[in-house]
């Protein structure tokens, strides 16, 4: 679970990559094109940044002719808002933060 | 999605560690001690205090619900949206204590959560990872 997390936050820790994504959440299904008509990066910027994100599952690619279209796949972010997850992590981590507390109360 | 907003769900931590409940459950009550492994506090075990988990991130609202000393403590945990109880349970084993923690609750507001996640969380690991540094 962990893993998941650190690959979403890494993903969507580029400030590129996330403006690319929340536009993609806006405005839906998009061309490579079009993306990089307003990125202000090159197109193979672009596309390095949209393949970080679909390997992110963040979105997804469909090929139309010449054209790649994107589009955002929102449920990625599920664990995110699963807070379970996130508390497991944290009690887990507080756990061995305790056992090292416990140890020092020896000496 | 609003059914699952509001899902009651729990988290289960639970381990064998080799010291005495006595020493643990100091650990769980003391501030002084509750701060060198979770957070600062002003909590009490008194049923009904209410305190605050205070790090920089911000502040879990909590309320004490169940001290029973050295076997179990209970208390609200609200922070992010999330609406929580969380119930510490010491039984003595033949290595020493085994220690579990449920916290069991719901978010009403996805929403909020997501912010808290985005926002609350990523900020709240790195403070961890420097306290970890400093304590080693």
């Amino acid at each position: 679970m962990p893993s998941a997390h650190d690959v979403l936050f890494r993903t969507l820790a580029d400030p590129t990559r996330r403006a690319l994504f929340e536009r993609l959440c806006r405005e839906g299904e998009t061309t490579v094109g079009a993306l990089t008509a307003r990125a202000g990066i090159s197109q193979p910027a672009v596309s390095k940044h949209l393949g970080i994100l679909k390997q992110a599952g963040l979105v997804r690619d469909r090929h139309a002719g010449r054209q790649t279209h994107y589009s955002a796949q929102v449920g990625a972010l599920a664990p995110l808002m699963d807070w379970t997850s996130q508390m497991a992590g944290f009690w887990q981590s507080r756990f061995d933060h305790l056992e090292d507390l416990l140890k020092r109360m020896d000496q | 999605m609003s059914d699952a907003a509001t899902e009651t769900l729990s988290v289960v931590v639970e381990r064998e560690i080799p010291h005495p409940p006595e020493k643990i459950w100091r650990a769980l009550t003391q501030p002084h001690l509750i701060e060198e492994w979770l957070m600062k506090s002003d909590f009490k075990p008194v049923v009904g205090h209410s305190f605050n988990f205070r790090a920089d991130w911000g502040a879990v609202d909590c309320q004490v619900r169940a001290v029973e000393p050295n076997k179990t403590l209970s208390y609200t945990w609200e922070a992010h949206g999330l609406e929580s109880v969380v119930v510490w349970t010491l039984t003595p084993s033949s290595t020493g204590t085994h220690l579990r923690m449920e916290q069991t609750g719901f978010r009403p507001d996805q929403q909020q959560a997501y912010q808290g996640a985005k926002y609350g969380w990523p900020k709240f690991f790195a403070t961890l990872e420097q306290v970890l540094a400093r304590a080693e």
